[in-house]
């Protein structure tokens, strides 16, 4: 992690009660105001209006299998981590109309979704999301597998990271350097600081618009006071995870264990339910369905969130590739935190925590990790003598 | 240009509710357009009018529980081109195969008056083992978007998109919060066959299972994570012996925690 010193970027600070202020910018400048709120037991994201619909005073318990909401005893707008749901709700949506047809006499016409623009603003993007959404950019903004709708809804996103005043008990972005800090991507980074009778955000500008838009609210600059305070949060968290994984060669370890008698251990446990995949901020896989109706004047084509756990997933002509829920298993997290290195330059994995909060039955990626690595003694104390520790590589900016 | 000869449909009742045949009913909206389409030529819980055999498409409801049923499936699929069985029964024998479990005469002493005139077979059982089915709609009752998709599919002669998977992934496309993570709801979701969109957890409680087992269930695992949220053996047994309780991977469940 480039962990920029404080001291050399501009800081300001902006009270709690101006928030709204910042909020209210966003909307009359036509944001769709997206964040967290409280919904069904949990933190999850929708649109918001103000300050209100956020989850104040409000924090969350995890661990596998287990999600508790708890009431804090402060005020705090982001006192929680992340929830169940990510950013990929909105721009890479679980169900998405691509285009449909009607019968013209013996041939058909196409009618193209009409894609509307939508200018979203990320309110509470934390470090980690911050990184799937950049992974998820590498994949969806350009090249082999650039796509349209990817792009008009990341394009114009105004991102407002905050950076995490606690860490989760399934949290475990220090060891895949990913956070708790945000340090590229945002327009708007902060830090809430409860200190004393004060609450106050302690922000940095990441663009030009970033910028603007706090300029459009009540604030000044920060004291060297302010900013340690600021800095003691993201240092506490850092302090806090509540997971961990050793990633020292983790490419190779996988790769060296194909066979490891783990994946049959896993397999006995593993639901092949899909709740890892469609809750991890960077699985992308999706499928398509088309459909006619019972005239069959129209059809649709639809692209829906798939997962690599389906038996349909690798089915190719005569049966699935993937029978067993071992292979499936050992797919999904070779493919997360070790081929993806080789296929996209950085790890699949942003260490946020919410695969293992949500599986059912509490899998846990970094024991299923730890396990393999126990039994590679040779491997451990190269770890122990300082080998190289850097194989998967979060880069810093898009 | 030719008027072409609409499919004829036939829908079936063996031993059931009636539940999945109302599902078709039920489309309302959309019957105009089933009936546009095809003729409903043999459907005795909607008209006594009845055509001749032999049918394109034969929806069948409910299991086999008599010998005189066991015989009428053979005719029906004689003459019937393709054989689509709907629901819980007609795809798993249905709740009335807890009669599996037991010694059917006991029942029979109890339930009926006059037990002499009641023929009945021990089991009750698929359709699919008895015919050859080519089609199975799951659900308990089948629900009818799944009904039209798979008629649809049929008419224009694609797959329907009638999915196996976890009901997991309908929670999860919908946005709905897992019951079980973030309130200890025990909830059959990961074991359960996709297709009702996932109501019951919308709806804040645990999936009961009437859509029956998805693709690849892992009930040894799930049972075990039950357990931990404080559900009782018994109750594991009655968890997995309801709707699909006589479906392989369900029946073989159960009797592990009897």
């Amino acid at each position: 992690m480039m962990a920029p010193s404080s001291e050399n970027k501009e800081h300001f600070v902006l009270e709690r009660e101006y928030f709204q202020k910042l909020l209210d910018t966003l909307i009359q400048r036509g944001y769709r105001v997206v964040g967290p709120t409280v919904g069904e037991g949990a933190i999850v994201y929708t649109k918001l209006n103000s300050v209100a619909d956020l989850p104040i005073g409000w924090t969350d318990e995890q661990d596998g299998g287990a999600y508790r909401l708890k009431k804090r005893d402060d005020q705090s707008l982001f006192g929680y981590v992340v929830g169940p749901q990510s950013w990929k709700k909105f721009l890479l949506p679980s169900a998405l109309r691509l285009w449909q047809a009607k019968r013209v006499g013996k041939s058909f016409q196409i009618i193209p979704e009409d894609e509307k623009s939508q200018k979203f603003a990320f309110v509470g993007v934390r470090s980690c999301d911050m990184h799937a959404i950049a992974i998820q950019d590498k994949i969806f903004m350009n090249g082999q597998y650039g796509d349209s709708h990817y792009k008009s809804r990341r394009a114009d996103a105004f991102i407002l990271a905050v950076n995490c005043g606690k860490a989760g008990g399934t949290c475990f972005c220090v060891s895949m350097n990913t956070g708790p800090k945000t340090t590229f991507g945002f327009d708007l980074a902060m830090t809430e600081v409860l200190e004393g009778n004060r609450h106050y955000f302690v922000a940095e500008t990441g663009t030009e618009l970033g910028a603007e838009i706090l300029h459009t609210t009540p604030h000044k600059k920060a004291n060297k006071e302010e900013i340690f305070y600021a800095d003691d949060v993201i240092k506490k968290t850092a302090g806090q995870m509540g997971r961990s994984m050793d990633t020292t060669d983790i490419k190779n370890l996988l790769y060296k264990n194909y066979e490891h008698p783990r994946w049959d251990n896993v397999a006995e446990r593993c639901l092949a339910c899909a709740n890892c995949t469609l809750v991890c901020p960077t699985c992308f896989c999706t499928t398509v369905e088309d459909v006619t109706d019972l005239t069959g004047e129209h059809a649709e084509r639809w692209r829906k969130l798939d997962s690599c756990f389906t038996m349909d997933f690798s089915y190719i002509h005569g049966g699935s590739v993937r029978s067993s829920t071992k292979a499936r298993y050992r797919q999904w997290m070779t493919h997360k935190i070790a081929t993806w290195i080789d296929q996209f330059g950085t790890s699949g994995c942003v260490g946020c925590g919410r695969c293992i909060t949500w599986c059912p039955v509490a899998i846990d990626i970094t024991e299923e990790a730890r396990a393999i690595r126990e039994s590679e003694p040779n491997l451990k104390r190269e770890t122990a003598e300082g080998a190289e520790k850097t194989t998967h590589n979060h880069k810093e900016g898009i | 240009m030719a008027v072409k000869k609409k499919p004829k449909l036939a829908v079936w009742k063996f031993a059931s509710c009636d539940g999945c045949q109302l599902s078709l009913l039920d489309c309302e909206d959309e019957l105009l357009a089933v009936a546009d389409k095809v003729a409903i030529a043999y459907f005795l819980e909607a008209s006594r009018a009845v055509e001749k055999g032999p049918y394109d498409i034969s929806l069948v409801e409910g299991s086999i529980t008599t010998q005189h049923d066991a015989e009428r499936i053979q005719k029906i699929r004689k003459i019937s081109k393709v054989l689509i069985t709907i629901g819980a029964c007609a795809t798993a024998g249905g709740i009335q195969s807890l009669r599996n479990f037991k010694d059917i005469k006991e029942f029979v002493s109890i339930v009926y008056a006059s037990p002499e005139y009641i023929e009945t077979l021990a089991k009750s059982t698929s359709i699919a083992s008895h015919v050859p089915v080519d089609f199975e709609l799951q659900g308990c009752p089948i629900n009818k978007r799944q009904l039209l998709e798979v008629l649809s599919a049929f008419l224009y002669g694609r797959k329907p998109n009638t999915p196996a998977y976890s009901v997991c992934i309908e929670c999860k496309r919908r946005g709905t919060v897992c019951v079980m993570v973030a309130q200890g709801i025990p909830c059959l979701g990961p074991v359960t066959h996709a297709g009702c969109n996932a109501i019951c957890p919308a709806y804040n409680r645990g999936c009961y299972s009437c859509y029956g087992p998805m693709e690849t269930p892992n009930t040894a695992s799930l049972s075990s994570w039950f357990g931990r949220l404080g559900v009782k053996e018994e109750n594991l047994v009655r968890s997995f012996r309801s709707f699909y309780g006589s479906a392989e991977p369900f029946r073989k469940e159960s009797e592990t925690h009897e």
